[in-house]
């Protein structure tokens, strides 16, 4: 075989490669497509599981997943590219609120924080849905890291009663809520994200309920 | 290929030249989470998967792959399969996702898949590829469940906390009671590379033992067989 020329070498290779992505990408949309519905199917049951943790189901008989509302870009809430809310009804009345917020100041960035805020002010409980605070130092938000199982941290804000979120404070800047020395910040960013979504909540609550199904606000 | 030349893939991959403490290759995912026994080891066998599929399929494509756009054919081929196994774990073993989930997209990351498409596979039958990709991840493996068992005990005292993920109600073993105070650095990156440091010591001192023995006494036959291949 004579020495090919430059031309000739980079088309042969260059269609080599397009081919070698036709297939490998033909075989990930393949995939995507054929496991889409299992892992929305999944995904769905999850949140459910993750929304059973803050808000007791017995508390609701809505279908709480097909009654949401869809938020902006939330300062109060943290939200940069908005949310969702969801709205949990009991006999068609507001029962609590189900609010997707950010702590932007985590120690390593931002916390994803689920937020339960009952009908009447209180909050019903809490959970971080993604952190990467410091591992075995400021990841005690999350009860799965809590060492301690039996009272997780984040277990102080469930049935927080409306007249106690003015002291949702860290106890080093003067509130109710502790934390573990040495890690402040972590406990900071979360305790300050649940006062404002539970503020926001009260100050809001009847237009999120008021809003149809699936709508924006 | 006969069963002695697997033996020798498969020690290769988990002794001679395994790539936590020898060739020291893919350390970013290595370090970064090795923070405790369970995220080791499931980054491991996470990794076997991936090793072992790569190495299967470039080995059975080796003869299309043109020499001089291997590398990107080999990457193509490698993140298409991470996407797949990641989708299928999420659609099909959920459980094992939610603990797995995280790590499998690191794998992309880690060039010791890469290194070994490029320095077995591409050479060596899809068979022998797809041990040398197995063995390669035990090694692996092996060496993150040392270094995160290491850095657990230091660290925050426990030995396989967040095992309740894979078995739901086992415990973790708390070994120095509640009170440990913790000790940050093993658990910091800074912990990782000094755990890792002991590691590649203790594997150099055993291998200078042993051929320090073997020059004592020098065998009638040589015991080391001739490798096969394995650039550097």
């Amino acid at each position: 075989m004579s020495e090919p020329t430059a031309l000739g070498l980079s088309a042969r290779t260059g269609s080599v490669m397009v081919a070698f992505t036709v297939v490998f990408t033909a075989l990930m949309a393949f995939t995507y497509s054929a496991t889409k519905p299992q892992i929305d199917a999944s995904a769905a049951e999850e949140k459910m599981k993750l929304i059973s943790e803050v808000l007791p189901p017995t508390s609701y008989d809505n279908l709480l997943l097909d009654d949401y509302a869809v938020l902006g870009p939330t300062r109060e809430l943290g939200l940069d590219d908005g949310g969702r809310v969801y709205r949990a009804r009991q006999a068609g009345q507001p029962a609590a609120l189900i609010l997707e917020a950010t702590a932007p100041d985590g120690y390593s960035g931002r916390i994803d924080l689920i937020v339960a805020v009952r009908a009447d002010g209180s909050v019903s409980g809490v959970r971080a849905v993604s952190q990467r605070e410091t591992p075995g130092l400021g990841d005690y938000i999350d009860p799965k890291k809590d060492k301690d199982k039996k009272a997780p941290w984040i277990t102080q804000f469930t049935g927080l009663e409306a007249a106690r979120l003015p002291q949702c404070k860290v106890k080093k800047d003067g509130g109710d809520i502790a934390y573990h020395t040495g890690a402040t910040i972590s406990a900071r960013a979360v305790t300050n994200a649940v006062a404002r979504a539970a503020r926001y909540a009260a100050d809001n609550q009847n237009r999120l309920f008021a809003a149809p199904s699936g709508s924006s606000l | 290929m006969d069963t002695q030349t697997y033996r020798e893939i498969a020690w290769n991959g988990i002794w001679k030249q395994n790539c936590g403490i020898v060739q020291i290759l893919g350390l970013c995912p290595i370090l970064a989470i090795s923070t405790n026994i369970v995220n080791a080891v499931s980054l491991g066998l996470a990794t076997i998967v991936v090793m072992a599929m790569a190495n299967l399929v470039i080995a059975a494509l080796r003869n299309f792959i043109p020499y001089e756009i291997r590398i990107p054919v080999f990457i193509l081929i490698i993140a298409a399969l991470v996407t797949v196994v990641d989708l299928a774990f999420n659609a099909y073993l959920h459980e094992l996702y939610l603990v797995l989930g995280i790590f499998i997209p690191l794998i992309v990351t880690n060039c010791i898949v890469l290194a070994r498409v490029e320095a077995f596979a591409a050479k060596n039958e899809p068979g022998g590829s797809t041990v040398d990709g197995i063995a390669m991840g035990i090694g692996l493996t092996l060496v993150l469940a040392v270094l995160g068992a290491m850095r657990e005990v230091v660290g925050s005292g426990t030995l396989l906390s967040g095992i309740d993920m894979i078995i739901p109600g086992a415990q973790p073993i708390v070994l120095f009671g509640d009170g440990y105070p913790g000790f940050l650095i093993a658990i910091l990156p800074p912990g990782a590379f000094i755990a890792l440091g002991c590691l590649i010591a203790g594997r150099n001192w055993i291998e200078a033992r042993k051929q320090a023995r073997l020059r004592a006494n020098p065998p009638a036959t040589p015991t080391e067989p001739a490798a096969p291949a394995e650039p550097a």
